[in-house]
């Protein structure tokens, strides 16, 4: 019973968590971990649990039973705010913009717990990234198209420099090209930032092909887990979730 | 302007919405035939749900006409038209990119909701409902049968007593169908219903789609950037960029036509796939 080295393994680990809402199981003890500097992406079908999982590291719904843990520390019963400052940010699923503030005003929102010497440059960045967020600074975020409002969720998140991004379903209500897009830059922000990325996806060719693992969810529990090409391979994630007929 | 012996469900015509100097939707127009499937594809920010909020009466359109044609109950010029008449009168339903349910009430409530204008008037405005009378009675046993039938249509037979707000969110996309159906729509509008989907399950959106257009008789117009789900289903296809139309043709003319590659489809550079999953993710039918 030593306390945790310096440097754990893990950034993220997960041990044994169940969620409930209301009566239902929604996690029925996952176990999983995140290293530094991976892709991470969880996939399944829906209604497995897999953004409930991304909620619950967040701390809302806060795990009933079982422990999470971010570098070490238990991060398990922290309030939602405590765990962001921790250095976890979250891009969550459908958006979920402030509709009534301007573009401008999320971002300022997502950095308010970065360092504010460098916001500028920051804020820079997601507009090199999303070129349309610079020429929409001002509107308000709620007269986006959608495919704009996924663009600044993720842009948001990414103001809070975070060392662990959590990212739901970024692909979600984006036009083909920018599918790729957005690919190509969670790959670029794992590279060039060491940010480690945990995914979940519907997009499972895409977000496998890109992570470094995977883990499959089903009902509330891991299924399989492997290295992206390993599940890739692996025929039954392919008929689950790769491929297009029911047959 | 119209060529069409039969003239279609909806008719689209020069349909312009400006928010002060922004153009959203500029002069565009088009038709979507009953029984058939149109689907409206672009770039995000094209304009594709400002279209919608149009036609569903969101948005009052700065200029243009939108006629649809109800096979009952005659010609309806929407633009003209409350908000709420347009479901109710002229059959016009849609489903909401950013999923709009109640999300407190349970999943068979959202759907008797949705019924709620047949209800109020077979309760006599609350009266004979009080009363218990049985017309109020007969109605309120065919709504709840409707949304029954909607609900196993859509896969959420055994999840009809849970909150709407806990579903999965592709759940939640199905229950928006099932919501809009319940209206009986002659048009029904669809806002990204795929998104969130993996590709068994949009499959499977896929086949209800094509069989809520088979059963139904009803005109489907849809949104979407699953390219597999709108290649595979469209009857035909509208493109909007900024604001414009740029193609309007069938599926197979549209996948080649160069103006909507360039701006939205991007070129086909996944020649990175290995060749058996290249196979497992080409749409069936499709050769290549």
């Amino acid at each position: 019973m030593t306390p945790a080295p310096a440097q754990p393994r893990a950034m993220l680990a997960v041990e044994a968590v169940h969620t409930f809402y209301g009566h239902i199981e929604a996690l029925a003890g996952v176990d999983l971990e995140v290293r530094h500097g991976e892709i991470v992406t969880l996939i399944g079908a829906n209604g497995a649990g897999k953004s409930t999982l991304l909620m619950t590291i967040c701390g809302n719904p806060r795990a009933a039973h079982g422990r999470i843990l971010f570098e070490g520390e238990d991060i398990t019963s922290l309030p939602t705010h405590a765990i962001v400052r921790r250095g976890i940010a979250q891009s969550p699923e459908g958006r979920r913009v402030f509709p009534f503030m301007s573009v401008f005003e999320n971002l300022q929102i997502g950095a308010s717990v970065a360092d504010p010497t460098r916001f500028e440059e920051d804020l820079e960045r997601v507009f090199g990234l999303y070129p349309i967020l610079r020429a929409r600074r001002e509107q308000r975020a709620g007269t986006l198209s959608g495919g704009e409002q996924q663009m600044l969720a993720i842009g948001r998140a990414l103001m809070s420099r975070p060392r662990l991004l959590l990212l739901d379903e970024p692909s979600l209500g984006l036009a083909p090209m920018l599918v790729k897009q957005i690919f190509s830059i969670i790959r670029e922000v794992n590279e060039r930032e060491r940010m480690t990325i945990f995914l979940v996806e519907q997009n499972a060719y895409h977000a496998l092909r890109l992570a470094h693992r995977g883990y499959v969810l089903a009902n509330g529990r891991v299924l399989m887990s492997g290295s992206g090409q390993e599940l890739l391979a692996n025929p039954e994630i392919r008929a689950a979730y790769l491929e297009g007929g029911t047959r | 302007m119209s060529a069409a012996a039969a003239p279609a469900l909806l008719t689209v015509e020069h349909l312009t919405m400006r928010f002060g100097g922004l153009v959203a939707i500029d002069d565009v127009s088009f038709a979507a035939a009953d029984r058939e499937i149109t689907a409206i594809i672009g770039p995000n920010g094209a304009g594709k749900t400002t279209v919608f909020n149009c036609l569903t009466g969101f948005y009052k359109p700065t200029v243009g006409r939108l006629t649809l044609r109800h096979p009952h109950r005659g010609a309806f010029l929407l633009e003209r038209m409350e908000g709420y008449q347009i479901p109710q009168r002229a059959g016009v339903a849609r489903t909401f990119q950013n999923i709009r349910l109640f999300p407190a009430m349970t999943v068979l409530e959202n759907l008797i909701v949705a019924q709620h204008n047949e209800l109020m008037r077979a309760s006599g405005y609350t009266v004979y409902g009080l009363l218990g009378l049985p017309g109020y009675r007969r109605a309120e046993a065919d709504a709840v049968e409707r949304a029954r039938h909607w609900l196993a249509r859509t896969g959420l037979a055994d999840r009809a007593d849970w909150e709407a707000g806990n579903l999965a969110y592709g759940a939640q996309r199905r229950l928006e169908i099932a919501r809009a159906m319940c209206t009986r729509p002659v048009l029904l509008c669809l806002d990204e219903p795929a998104a969130g989907l993996n590709p068994r399950e949009s499959a499977e959106l896929t086949e209800l789609l094509l069989r809520i257009r088979e059963e139904e008789a009803i005109g489907i117009l849809l949104i979407e950037h699953h390219m597999d789900v709108v290649m595979q289903i469209s009857d035909h296809i509208v493109v909007l960029d900024y604001g414009r139309k740029i193609a309007d043709a069938s599926p197979q003319q549209v996948r080649h036509d160069p103006a909507v590659i360039r701006a939205y489809l991007g070129e086909d550079d996944d020649e990175a796939l290995p060749p058996e999953v290249a196979r497992d993710l080409t749409p069936r039918g499709d050769g290549r």
